[in-house]
Parts: structure tokens; sequence; C-alpha cells
């Protein structure tokens, strides 16, 4: 039997980004909060040590032990899905401050098309634009209605940005002015405003500068130390739960966050949430915590993980197109770039930041004509200068050997030569990808894993194709000696990086005939559960997800301040 | 100055110029510059962090006289042998050449080594549960034996197919010897059966960039000549100043004067 604690007002799944964003938001107003996490306590000084790319980049230090969980994954559904054994793909958080601990920070806002992509696309193109099985809804809600709420996101983060001439209204500049701009960014802005395109720098959670936000916290700038991405700050530059959210919910004193928790079901009854059973992971002991409002912030797996294992909603099911939970699985079309090799040019390529760079958004949502394109969306087409770590990064031309003297010779010539361009295709949802749980792995506890089936689509190799193309345009008007583009996408496969933008399972809309949650996060079928996160995303856009999941978060606790006094669905 | 010449000139200034007391100077004054408290706020615990405590002083044996032993240059998992053809392998991959050493002066077999030796070498964090299935390429690594064995295994096949081929072990071949027979492996070329072949080769050559690459701490990349051979700065405090500059060099550190 499992021990039962006194009850609080909210329990909260996982405290990352979203978990976090919901602990303060709602102690703010007064609401008695418990934060249960899996992974353990973090602090600034812990990155001390942080410059060390074997240890955070290749042996993934902060992230999720796969040796307790993972996921399953298969191409479709004729094959056998089997476990990611190691770390590839994408990259998951454990511990306070969850991925947003090692984030790059890069903090955009989804487009007004996104939102609407549905009858924008029917509008513009046709009903026939979309092809059969591409699951594309619109989100029930607009960004004109999400804008004060990625305001607050922005603001609390300290974005460091300027105006992207392309993108949805904004109510306020952004809190810090962008980030200083490297030779190689300025070459990126010549080149593409040599093509009539509208170049600006990639909105930055590293502080361009020093930044007291809202809550009264304070951050240094950013160092452009070159160790960002897969690490944690050692300046508390970049914005993390553990630098920005969680001391202000700290602060109230009606906050607890209970580590090496982890969440093994939320426990319901008669339609509603009672509260959630735990495993305490240092005594094995389970632990019923009982609340009078759930929130699933445990990111896109586990959120729908937890959905099934708990038997909350209706699972998705491929065969009819019914059902919820699992559905519109996307993920991030990202390998359509472009490489240059400079041959008399270096460029302080060990230098960088998680989210330094220039892009342009000419080839994003509906910003051109797809009118005579094989597909629909696109992509931010963008130069980074995150830092190029010497064991990671060692480019060499495509007629080179890739060991040996030849080797090392050309990987030593380009270390500092080697320039990129890269886009974020957007991801489509398709009838056939989506999640449920794996009939044959478990994790340590013996729950099921849950199962990805996932494969790219023809829209994702026109897509790919199509912004490795863009890329090589404004990589040759950059004066490059040679490029090497992406050629064909290949299939999905599940181990090389590609991003950690994973997206859909318990997502949003308008109707719980075709959703999960309302605009709310709040579920359809059960009232006092709120599911936060890139998993209420109906598709994938062609940016970084963490801008709107963040804006979601506040709007969701809105959304559950409100609840916690009158009760009832909030549409 | 050539390039090369900035190297040597920049390895003998960091030789002559590490002291502690100089490092603690140089965060102090680094914490100043960079304007560490927001309007006189000081910011979370780190200041205090970041400023070592003049009490604090670490019990660090007195300065050596001269070049001291290193008793990290030891075996912590392989065999001699094991470790001669690692050694000879790792060279082929990363060949000392007119741009500095190759990998096995810059300790990547004692890397390797070291690595296999801990959670690494037992995949500890890795999913290694049952059932075992061979599956398609793009589901990644699906067997049951871990990095220790994949090696040990590995090796051996190595050598088998060495002698097969030459009656030599690896280690004696000549080095176009020793590349026919990786090639052998990259490409499969080789008949093993409980690994794979060009699984196996690629584990290696992995490992011997990260060896290559790597801080210090961990046994490879020597005095940190691999870093220096590419102008890799190792660790830094801050690229504030030059983030916005032409290519500039940067004489390397690594996590030791971090400490
Ligand atoms: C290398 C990398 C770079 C990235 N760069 C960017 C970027 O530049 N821009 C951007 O927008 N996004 C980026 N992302 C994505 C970003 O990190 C995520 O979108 C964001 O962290 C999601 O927030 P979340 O709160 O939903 O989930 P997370 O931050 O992952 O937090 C979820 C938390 O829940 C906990 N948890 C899960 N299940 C349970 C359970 N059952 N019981 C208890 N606790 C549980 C986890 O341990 C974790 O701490 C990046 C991700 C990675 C890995
Ligand atoms: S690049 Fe900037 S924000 Fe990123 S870890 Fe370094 S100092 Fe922090």
């Amino acid at each position: 039997m499992a021990k039962k604690l006194p009850k609080t007002d909210v329990v909260i799944i996982g405290v990352g980004w979203a978990g976090g964003i919901i602990a303060s938001e709602l102690t703010k107003q007064g609401l008695s909060v418990v934060g249960l996490e899996r992974g353990k306590e973090r602090v600034t000084e812990d990155y001390y040590m942080a410059h060390d790319e074997l240890r955070y980049a290749l042996r993934y230090d902060l992230m999720q032990d796969l040796s307790k969980e993972t996921i399953t994954f298969r191409g479709n559904e004729k094959i056998r899905a089997l476990p990611m054994r190691q770390y590839g793909s994408f990259l998951l958080g454990e511990g306070v401050g969850g991925a947003g601990v090692h984030w790059n920070g890069q903090t955009y806002r989804f487009l007004p098309y996104d939102f609407e992509i549905r009858s924008m696309t029917e509008e513009r193109y046709g009903k026939d634009k979309i092809p059969p099985g591409m699951m594309i809804q619109d989100w029930g809600i607009t960004y004109d209605k999400l804008e004060p709420y990625f305001d607050k996101f922005e603001k609390m983060a300290g974005i460091s940005g300027e105006v992207n001439p392309l993108a949805g209204k904004r109510s306020n500049d952004y809190p810090t002015p962008p980030m200083l701009h490297t030779p190689s960014m300025k070459m990126f802005v010549e080149a593409a405003k040599k093509l009539n395109l509208h170049p600006y720098t990639v909105p930055s959670a590293n502080l361009s500068e020093s930044y007291t936000n809202p809550d009264g916290i304070s951050r240094a700038a950013c160092q452009y130390c070159g160790y960002c991405e897969r690490f944690g700050c050692e300046y508390g530059a970049k914005a993390d739960p553990v630098v920005t959210v969680i001391p202000v919910a700290k602060k109230t004193g009606k906050f607890e966050i209970r580590t090496h928790s982890y969440v093994r079901r939320i426990l319901h009854s008669g339609g509603k949430a009672t509260g959630v059973m735990y495993t305490d992971m240092t005594t094995g002991e389970d632990i019923e915590q009982p609340a009078d409002i759930v929130v699933s912030t445990g990111y896109v797996f586990n959120n729908t993980r937890l959905m099934l294992l708990s038997k909350i909603g209706k699972p998705y099911d491929p065969a009819t197109g019914k059902g919820v939970i699992g559905k519109n699985y996307a993920y991030q079309v990202i390998k359509g770039n472009a490489v240059g090799f400079f041959d008399d040019q270096k460029f302080n390529l060990f230098a960088g930041a998680g989210s330094l760079g220039v892009c342009v958004d000419d080839y994003n949502g509906d910003n051109f004509d797809h009118s005579d394109l094989k597909f629909i969306h696109g992509g931010n087409i963008a130069h980074t200068f995150t830092g190029q770590r010497p064991i990671q990064n060692n480019p060499v031309p495509e007629d080179s050997p890739r060991w040996g003297k030849e080797f090392k010779a050309n990987s030593l010539k380009y270390a500092n030569s080697v320039l990129t361009i890269g886009s974020q295709g957007s991801s489509m949802p398709f009838r056939h990808h989506y999640l449920d749980l794996d009939p044959t792995y478990k994790d340590a506890f013996g729950d099921p894993l849950i199962r990805i089936t996932f494969d790219f689509e023809e829209q994702d190799r026109e897509l790919a194709r199509y912004l490795s193309d863009r890329c090589g345009d404004i990589m040759k008007e950059m004066g490059t000696d040679r490029i090497l583009k992406m050629k064909e996408l290949g299939p999905y496969e599940i181990t090389t990086y590609q991003s950690t933008h994973n997206t859909g399972g318990v997502i949003m809309g308008a109707s719980p005939d075709t959703s999960a949650v309302n605009n709310y996060m709040q579920m359809w079928d059960m009232e006092n559960l709120f599911v936060i996160g890139a998993s209420a995303f109906p598709h994938n856009s062609g940016y970084n997800p963490t801008g709107t999941v963040g804006a979601l978060a506040y709007r969701a606790a809105e959304g559950i301040v409100q609840y916690s006094k009158k009760g009832g669905l909030l549409v | 100055m050539s390039e090369q010449d900035q190297h040597s000139q920049q390895n003998e200034n960091r030789e002559a110029t590490k002291t502690k007391e100089s490092q603690r100077m140089s965060r102090r004054k680094f914490l100043t510059r960079s304007c560490y408290a927001v309007g006189g706020v000081v910011l979370g615990g780190l200041l205090g962090y970041l400023i070592p405590k003049e009490r604090a002083k670490p019990a660090t044996p007195p300065a050596p006289q001269k070049q001291e032993a290193n008793y990290n240059e030891a075996l912590m998992f392989f065999t001699q042998e094991q470790y001669a053809i690692t050694q000879a392998a790792v060279e082929r991959i990363f060949p000392a050449d007119d741009n500095g050493p190759g990998a096995k002066d810059l300790g990547v077999a004692f890397f390797i080594d070291h690595q296999l030796a801990g959670d690494w070498g037992f995949n500890a964090r890795d999913y290694m549960q049952p059932p075992f299935y061979v599956g398609e390429k793009t589901q990644g690594y699906q067997g049951r034996i871990n990095r220790r064995e994949i090696f040990y295994i590995g090796l051996r096949e190595l050598q088998n197919y060495s002698q097969k081929k030459y009656k030599k072990d690896f280690p004696a071949l000549s080095p176009e010897e020793q590349d026919a027979v990786l090639t052998a492996f990259q490409n499969d070329e080789v008949n093993v059966t409980t690994i794979s072949a060009s699984g196996f080769f690629n584990l290696l050559r992995s490992s011997t960039l990260e060896g290559v690459y790597s801080d210090p701490l961990y046994g490879g990349n020597k005095n940190m000549q691999g870093w220096a051979m590419r102008d890799y700065p190792g660790n830094q405090m801050t690229y504030t100043n030059i983030i916005e500059k032409d290519f500039t060099v940067v004489p390397p550190q690594s996590l030791r004067d971090h400490l």
C-alpha cells in the first residue's frame, strides 16, 4: 500500500520550463504547490566545471538516464519497435530545470499562420493543397490571443533580440538588445540583404546584457563561452528555470520541490484527478500525493505516457483516426542545410553562445507562395555561432577520407574555416505518426515505454531539399570556396542528433473530438487536470518550440488560478 | 610569425605563467571587469563561489622542480597486449605529421583504457534490457554486449585478421598494412560473428577523436597538444572581448586552470 500524504492545492509532475512557470505563477497567487521531479536538485555552482565537452556533450551528464527509461521507435506500423538504447536524435532532460538547463535558448514565437494553419492553407490554396493523411488542424487559439503570454515569457527570461519583420505583431520590444555579431554573422546579413531577404538576430535567452526581470530576478550577461548547448551555464546568463522561475516560487514559501520522485500514475475517480502516485527513488517507496489540481509537465513523452498508463482520455487509433491521446506526433525537419568551406578565411569558431546567430523567415510558414511547391509551411534559416567544440566538429570536404593522414590534415585545416547555414523545417502531423505504449519494452518499474511510430514523408523530403537549396543560395553569396549541401533527407533515424523538438500526443484544439486539451491546457475529459508542454502542439512549426511552450504555460497558469476559484471547464 | 612559431611561443608562455596565485588574480580581475553584479546586487551564490576564499588554499603539492612522472599513465582495463594494439590502431586513425603529434603521443590509448574502466565501458546509462532483436539501421545499436566486450573482441579480431593475412601481430605490421586491416574492418570485409566489424571500427574512430580532443584530465590530449594543433583554446572564462573580431589565437587552458 502506498503511503498517503496530506493533500495539497496543486501537484506538478516534472519541474522543467513548463513546471517551473506554473509553480511561480500559482504560488504568487497564494496556491500551495508540490513539485515532483524524478531527477536531482540543481544549482548554478554545479556548472563550475562545465566546460567539459566529453562529460556533457558526449556522455550526456545532464540528460535522462536511459537505463531506467527510454522510448521505442519504428518507422512504420509494419516493423517491430526497438528501444533507443543510446542517445541520438534527441536529448531528454532530467533533474530540476529539465531540458531548460542544457538548451540553447533560441526563443521564437510561432507564426500567426501556425495557429490557424488549416483554415489559412485552405483559404489561400484550396482544400486540395493538403494531402490525404496530413492531419493539420487549427489550434483553438489565435496568435493575437497568445501575444500577451509570449510577452510575459520573454520578459521573465530577458530575451535579447530585434524585431523580426516577417513575424506576428508585438506589443513590446524585446526586453534586452540583440546579441553581438561575429564577422560571419555580418557576412550572412549582407548576403541575405543582397538576396532581398529579411535578416534579423536570433532571439536569445543568453542575455546580451545584465538584466533584472519583473519578478526582481537579476542575471549577468552572457560571456559567449562556447559551452552552451548541452551544458549548464556557470554564469546564470542563460535563462533556465533554476535561475528564473523556481527561486520566485520558492520565495513565496508555498512551493515544495521533491526531487528523486518518479511519478508513475495520475490517480482519479469519478472523472476527476485525485492526485498522483510516485516512487521515491532513494527509498523505493511508493507514495500517494493527493491534490485538488494535477498539472502534468513531464515533456512530450511522459505527458502522453502518463495519460495512457493512467487511462485518461481516449487513446488515438490510427486505423480509424479516432481518439486523441498519442495523436499528431511530429518532430522537426532539420537536415536541410549548407556547409561552406573557406580556404583562406578563419573565424573564432571556438567561441559562441547557444542562441548566437542571424536568420531569415522568408521561407518559413506561409511567408512565401506555395502554389507551385509540393509542400506546405517552411522553416527558419539561420547561421548560428554556438561554439564548435573539437570532438564533435571535424567537418571535411566530401571527397576527404574520414580517418588517417589526409583526414587529420583536412580536419585541422578547416577547424576554424567552416560555416554552416541550417534550417529548422516544420513538421506536419500524419495519420500514421503517433505515440502509444510499447507492447514489449518496460522501464525500471516494469511499466511500458512509450512507442514512437514516425518517418519522414514526401512533404518533408520536398521541404528539406527546398530549404537546403535556399541555405545554399545564401552561403554562395557569402563567398565560400565550396559548399556541401544536404542532397536527400533519407528516412528518419534515431541515431544522429537532430533536435529535441518533439511535439504532439496531448494536443490542444477547439473540440474534444479532435483534441485532448483546450486552449488553457485543461483536459476536456478531466477538468482538474492540466497537461502542458509541446505535447499540446497539433503540429510543429519551423522554429524551436520553447517560446511557444512558455506562452502556453503562462496562459495555462492563468486558467488554473481561475479554475481554482470557480471550477468547471474554462472554455 | 608563422602559426607554428606562435604555437611553441604560447606553449612556453603557458608553462611559465601557471601558478595558483596568478589564476586567482585573473579571475578577480575578470569578475570586476565583467560587471558581475547588476547595479550593486550580488548575483546569487555564484559570485562568492567564483572568488576562492583566501583561507581555502587547496593542498596542492609543491611546484615540481623538473618534469614529474605521470602516475595516471597506467592501465585500468586493458592488458598490455590490448594496449599495444589500441595504440597502434589509433595512431593510424590520427597519425603524427607536420601539424603535430598523433594519437599515440597524445595518450589516446590511455584515454580509451580509462574510459572503458568506468560507466561508459559498462554502458551504465544505456538501455540494456532484453529482448534483443536485429533492427533496422535507423533504430540504432541493438546489441546485448557492452563497450568493454566490444573492445575485447574487436582487438582480438584485429590480431586474428593480421595473423591470417600477414602472419604478424597488428602492432608489428607496416603502417600501410595496418591501414589495410583497419579498412577491411571499416568496410565489413572481415568475418566476425559476435560484433559488427564496422561498428567496432566506428567506435575506435570516435573514441580516438575523444581522446585527442577531450580535456587532458581524462588522460588524452596530452599537454593540450590536440587543442593547440587546431588553435582551440579549451576552457576560457569569456570571449566577449573577441566575439566580434576576426580570428584570434587564444592560448589554451584546461579545466585544471579552473580549479
Ligand atoms: C540540446 C538541446 C537544445 C535545445 N535548444 C533549444 C532552443 O534553442 N530553443 C528552444 O526553444 N528549445 C530548445 N530545446 C528544447 C527545450 O529544452 C524544451 O522545449 C523545453 O525544455 C521543454 O520544457 P518542458 O518543461 O516541457 O520539459 P523539460 O524541460 O524537459 O522538463 C520536464 C521535466 O519533467 C521531469 N519528468 C518527466 N517525467 C517525469 C515523471 N514521470 N516524474 C517526475 N518528473 C518527471 C523531467 O525529469 C524534467 O525535469 C533544446 C533542447 C535540447 C535538449
Ligand atoms: S554561452 Fe553564454 S549563456 Fe551560454 S553557457 Fe556560456 S555564458 Fe552562459
